[in-house]
This record gives structure tokens, C-alpha cells and sequence, in this order.
């Protein structure tokens, strides 16, 4: 797994609630046997017209936003289906942060070992960071994993003196330790054995 | 203090719990299918791992499988064919038992699984679907899960968690006449929203839950991840013990009754507590209805859809608002009445013979509607063969719906079974998010008695009225 430990970008604004994970990757995609080839498939209901065409009008598709690490999004990301594929075609796109008011479980410990970092910010945060990189497409978001901070570093020198620039945000502590070195759970498990082993003969499993 | 069932089953399972570490939870039962164990299995083999406990993992084919009655696997979509290869190759290599659709027994994972006697009470249950919350209708604590973590299932048979709270959901009263347990369901996702159990396990309790079958308690617990909770459990009792007693995986002879008095033990203290409580009156349930793209939007079918203007937060404004563009619908019209293309009863939601015989009642000695494209999917194929001993397939064929075999099928558009675009789906799933029927397609979930009503009559309609 890739360490996420700061990540400074671009931001992109996509301002829906209850975004579902046959909306992040439809079904069609989960016929494949790797984990490649998901990227193509993020979003593909919104992001492609029904001719396979992209659609301009989504904002994936828009060319101020390419480039962008971080994804923006409403309430509720990720509800639905238990798919690791939603996880992987965020990141094969290029994404390594959401930033959203609440997440569904399943989904937000799929990104949890996929290097993709969950942040949850309450919800009037959320709508002040998408009115501004919608306003502003450029503006920069620094994610700062150790100390657990999302902060404009553009806009602290006062330009918009009366906004809030930093945020704290939540993450369980062995989460947190294992996203800044990389670590997935099968290593820790895989240590467990005699536990296991023991547990297994205690109850004759 | 006392404990909660949930509680109960968790610290059963726990089996380290290092400081500042999620828990490491034991597994009892691993199910796998051919969607979401590919990667797993790779991960296996590039690590040099086995699976520790083949006799603990059962594998079945239902997602991406064509159901049409005599599709030859060689006619089968090659995506789908690879697929079925890679599981039956993992299966092979690693040993694992394998429902083959080839074989006497197979179907949708969380209708082979009860069926087997492979759920049981007290039990923790995992797969990589999210539907996997179906087994809590049997007291067991089942989840879904990521692709990464069905690797670490079949390396270690455990897993890292961290535990949920707890949340009573309290159903009173009796369900009237033509209400089901489908649509208690639907009305506790409307009352509590998509995301309301978020981090949460359910636990349904109260005398209509007590009331329901085992097929109705699966229905409820099924859709609990539609509620956003982690799981949903309901407390076994004898009915749970007499759907169990003689299934091939159930205990036998002495151990039969040993299980049967450690079950009894799998309530919720009357001294526990739960983090949060929500009362639903079932008296009060009318069949329910969605009119947008997630479950928890939906009404009773004498209801109308909300409008705009009476929901005060902005993002329910615009959520709605952009549910309907999707849906081709108007605010504040009725739902009863809606037009409807094409109906399914099917899924791991409402795929069970008892559903079957509900929806069957309802079609008897009526025909579809000309405009109305119906089909059937039983949920294994052991419910197929029941349904055709009980002359179901005839009463279904001769009503006008098609009669399909085991899987998946139209709930998640995965095999070639698509709604068009923009055609309204009466259907008994459990996911109506945009293009989840196929692409373009517009959902209306509500129950299999519900759907057969719309069959006949070509739109909504107030099943009671045709009771």
C-alpha cells in the first residue's frame, strides 16, 4: 500500500449527497478478474454520454479540475454495495483523499487499505469547500495526515481574512499509523497465529 | 451491566485486542463468489499463503451468471465465463467447497447459506457483498466485506475491526393485511435515512419481528445496509431453531439440543443498553413504495413524492430534486398509479419460496399487463425445484412472467439481464441508485406481492385493493 502522509492539490467540487458505489463503478466493470482497468470506470453514468462520448457538463470532465488528488463530494459517500472495485477506480484515477460530511462504513474501510484517505468535515465545512473550488478552481488544499489537518495554504496570508483556513479531522490511531507507513492488515494478522491457533482449540472449532 | 445480543456474539469473537488497535475478530463462516474473490485469492498466491480453513468457506457462483433456462456456458458473455473459470480454478487450487451452477446446489449466497444450515445463531459471518446483514435473521453477526478483507479471511479466518454501536429498532403492533416485512423495512429506511445506522449495528426486536417467518426476518436484516448500519441482527427463538433442525449443516443428534439451549442465550439483557432506539408501529405501515435513486427515499403507496419546498435542508432539496429529473417524475404526485415497464421478483432480498408463493397468489388466474415485460428469478436452486413441485412455474407462465433460474440477475445488472433506458422496474431488490437495473433504468423497490399487482395491472397499484 502506498504511505499517504501530506498531499497538497487541487480539489473537485462534486456537490451530490448519497453518492452510491454502482455510481462510482457500475457492475459493468466488476466482471474483471484483476484490479486494473477500473479508473476508465469511475463515475462512467455521469462521466460518459450514453455514445461513450464524455459528457462536458460533468465536472470530472471539465478541464480546470484535471490534475485534482482530492475529491469534494456530499453526504453519504460510498453507500451501497461492498465493491473494493469503488475504492480502486478512485484511486487508478488519480485521487488520494475524499473529503466528504460522512461516509458509509463498508466504503470507508475499503479506502482504508487502499491508501485512499477518508476525511470527515462537518457538513457546513464541506459546503464552504465546495463553493470555493467551484468559485475557485485553483485554490490548493494541503492534507497534513500526522497532525490531522486540512489547511488552504494559499489563502493564509489574509486574502480572505474572515474564512476559516484550517480543520482538524478524526481517524482511528492504528489506521492513522498504518496509512503513514503503508502497512495493510494481513502482516498484523498473519502475527496472530498462535492466538488464533489457541481460540480455534479452545472452542474445538 | 447486561449486554446486548450484538455484544454478546462480539466479545465471543474477539480473540486479541492490542492497545490502540482494532479488535481481531475470529470468523466462522466465510462465504465467497465469483464478483469480489478474484484479487483475494491472487493476493494469496502472490504471498505463498493458504486458505487456513477450507471447511469454513463455501463458494457459490449467482452474481454474473446468466439465469435464462438452458443458457449454454459456451453461449455465456466471456466476462462472465472468466469468472466462473477464475472461482472454480481458486476453488480447485485452494480447496475449497464450491456450489457449482453446474452442479445440485447453487444460488444467490445469502439464499444457499440458511438454506444449507450453514448460518447459525451466534455465529460471525462475512462475504464480499454488502447483503451479507441477510444471516443477522438468525442472531448471527454477518457483514459485509472489501476484497482485501476477504484476503485476509481466507489467509487467517480473522479479521481487523473495529466495534460498532448499537441501535434498537423497535417494531410494535401487527402488520395489517398485505403489509410485509418489506415494507417495515422500506419504512424504517425512510424514517431513518440511507446513512441513519451509519457505524451502527441494528438489532430489530418487538412483537411484529417476533411475528415474521425466517424468510420475512431475512428480508429485514438484508436490507439493513441500506439503512447505512454495519449489520442487523433479531434475536433467535423457536422459529429460528425449527427453519435450522435438519439441514445439512446443522447439528445433529446430541449436539442438536446442546445448540439449541446455548441459542436461547443470544438475547439482548434486559438490563442493556443501546447507543440509539427508534419505535416503528407496524399497525400503521401501508405497502411502501420508492420514488428515487436511494432506498431510504419512499412512501406508503397512498403517499405522494415530497416536494422540494417542504424539505428544509438544501442538500435534501437538491438530492430530491435531482432523484426525480433521474426518475422522469413530479413532486408531489401520487405514487399509486405510476406506469411501469417491467418487473422483477427476484434477489437475495425477496428470492425465498415464501415469496414466491406471496407473489404467486397474487398472479394466479390473472394475466401481465401487454405493456409489462415480468420476470421471476428464484433465489436457488433448491427454491426453484420446491416452486415447481408446488406448480408455482405454471401459475407464473400461465400469468405472463417469465420463469428464470438461480442468481442475481436484473438486481444488479450484471448479466444480461438489463432494464432499458429509462423504463420504470417494479422491483423486490434492494438498490434503486441510478443505472443499477441497467443503464438508464428507473426503480421502483417495493414488495414481491407488490410487484405482482404491478405485473397485472401495468403500474403501481395498492395490492390490498386485489387481495
Amino acid at each position: 500500500m502506498q504511505p499517504f502522509t501530506t498531499l497538497t492539490s487541487t480539489a473537485l467540487p462534486l456537490r451530490t449527497e448519497n453518492v452510491d458505489t454502482d455510481q462510482i463503478i457500475p457492475a459493468r466493470y466488476l466482471t474483471a478478474v484483476t484490479q486494473e482497468g477500473m479508473g476508465d470506470g469511475l463515475f462512467s453514468w455521469w462521466r460518459y454520454s450514453r455514445d461513450g462520448s464524455p459528457n462536458p457538463d460533468f465536472v470530472l470532465n471539465q478541464p480546470q479540475y484535471q490534475g485534482s488528488e482530492i475529491l469534494v463530494a456530499g453526504r453519504n459517500f460510498g453507500i451501497g454495495s461492498s465493491r473494493e472495485h469503488a475504492v480502486w477506480a478512485l484511486t487508478q484515477y488519480g485521487f488520494r483523499a475524499v473529503i466528504s460530511p460522512a461516509f458509509a462504513d463498508i466504503f470507508y474501510n475499503n479506502s482504508l487499505k487502499n491508501g485512499l484517505l477518508p476525511i470527515r468535515l462537518p457538513e457546513a465545512t464541506v459546503r464552504s469547500l465546495l463553493d470555493l473550488v467551484e468559485e475557485l478552481s485553483k485554490t490548493s488544499i494541503c492534507i497534513d495526515l500526522q497532525n490531522q489537518t486540512v489547511t488552504l495554504p494559499g489563502l493564509l496570508d489574509g486574502e480572505t481574512s474572515d474564512a476559516e483556513t484550517s480543520w482538524s479531522f478524526d481517524i482511528d490511531p492504528f489506521r492513522k499509523h498504518c496509512l503513514l507507513r503503508g502497512l495493510d492488515d494481513l502482516g498484523y494478522l498473519l502475527d496472530k497465529e498462535e492466538q488464533i491457533s489457541a481460540f480455534e482449540a479452545a472452542v474445538s472449532l | 451491566m447486561g449486554k446486548t445480543l450484538f455484544e454478546k456474539i462480539w466479545d465471543a469473537h474477539v480473540i486479541a485486542q492490542d492497545e490502540g488497535a482494532p479488535a481481531v475478530l475470529y470468523i466462522d463462516a466465510h462465504l465467497v463468489h465469483e464478483v469480489t474473490s478474484p484479487q483475494a485469492f491472487a493476493t494469496l498466491s502472490e504471498r505463498g499463503l493458504r486458505v487456513r480453513r477450507p471447511d469454513k468457506t463455501f463458494a457459490t457462483m449467482d452474481h454474473a451468471i446468466p439465469t435464462r433456462i438452458g443458457a449454454l456456458e459456451v453461449d455465456w458473455p466471456d466476462d462472465a465465463a472468466t469468472q466462473v473459470r477464475a472461482l472454480r480454478q481458486n476453488c480447485a487450487e485452494f480447496d475449497v467447497p464450491l456450489y457449482d451452477i453446474e452442479g445440485e446446489i447453487q444460488g444467490i449466497v445469502h439464499v444457499i447459506g440458511p438454506e444449507l444450515g450453514v448460518t447459525q445463531p451466534g455465529m460471525t459471518i462475512v462475504c464480499g457483498d454488502s447483503h451479507t446483514s441477510t444471516h443477522g435473521a438468525f442472531g448471527a453477526l454477518a457483514f459485509g466485506i472489501g476484497t482485501s478483507e476477504v484476503g485476509h479471511v481466507l489467509a487467517t479466518q480473522c479479521l481487523m475491526q473495529t466495534k460498532p454501536k448499537t441501535f434498537a429498532i423497535n417494531v410494535e403492533g401487527d402488520l395489517g393485511t398485505g403489509v410485509t416485512a418489506k415494507d417495515i423495512i422500506l419504512a424504517i429506511i425512510a424514517k431513518n435515512g440511507a446513512g441513519g445506522g451509519v457505524g451502527h449495528v441494528f438489532e430489530y426486536r418487538g412483537p411484529a419481528i417476533r411475528a415474521l417467518d425466517m424468510a420475512s426476518r431475512m428480508t429485514i436484516c438484508n436490507m439493513s445496509i441500506e439503512g447505512g448500519a454495519r449489520a442487523g441482527l433479531i434475536a433467535p427463538d423457536e422459529t429460528t431453531f425449527n427453519y435450522i433442525k435438519g439441514r445439512t449443516f446443522a447439528p445433529k443428534g446430541d449436539q442438536w439440543e446442546k445448540a439449541v439451549s446455548r441459542w436461547w442465550t443470544l438475547t439482548t439483557d434486559e438490563d442493556a443498553t443501546f447507543d440509539r432506539e427508534l419505535t416503528l408501529d407496524a399497525s400503521a405501515l401501508a405497502p411502501m413504495v420508492t420514488y428515487g435513486t436511494n432506498p431510504g427515499q419512499g412512501v406508503s403507496v397512498n403517499g405522494r413524492v415530497p416536494r422540494a419546498q417542504d424539505l428544509e435542508d438544501p442538500a435534501d432539496r437538491r438530492s430530491l430534486q435531482n432523484a426525480l429529473e433521474y426518475m422522469g417524475l413530479t413532486e408531489g404526485q401520487p405514487i399509486e398509479g405510476q406506469h411501469v415497464d417491467i418487473v422483477f421478483i427476484g434477489s437475495c432480498t425477496n428470492s425465498r419460496i415464501e415469496d414466491l408463493r406471496a407473489a404467486a397468489a397474487i398472479a394466479k388466474g390473472r394475466r401481465v399487463s401487454d405493456h409489462v415485460e415480468a420476470l421471476v428469478v428464484p433465489g436457488s436452486k433448491a427454491v426453484k425445484a420446491q416452486a415447481e413441485a408446488e406448480g408455482l412455474d405454471r401459475i407464473f407462465s400461465e400469468a405472463g412472467f417469465e420463469w428464470r433460474g438461480a442468481g442475481c440477475s436484473m438486481c444488479l445488472a450484471m448479466n444480461d439481464d438489463k432494464a432499458g433506458e429509462g423504463k420504470y422496474v417494479a422491483s423486490t431488490s434492494n438498490r434503486n441508485f441510478m443505472g443499477r437495473q441497467g443503464p438508464g433504468s428507473r426503480s421502483l423497490l417495493m414488495s414481491p406481492i407488490m410487484a405482482a399487482a404491478a405485473a397485472v395491472n401495468g403500474r403501481v397499484t395498492d395490492v390490498r385493493e386485489i387481495l
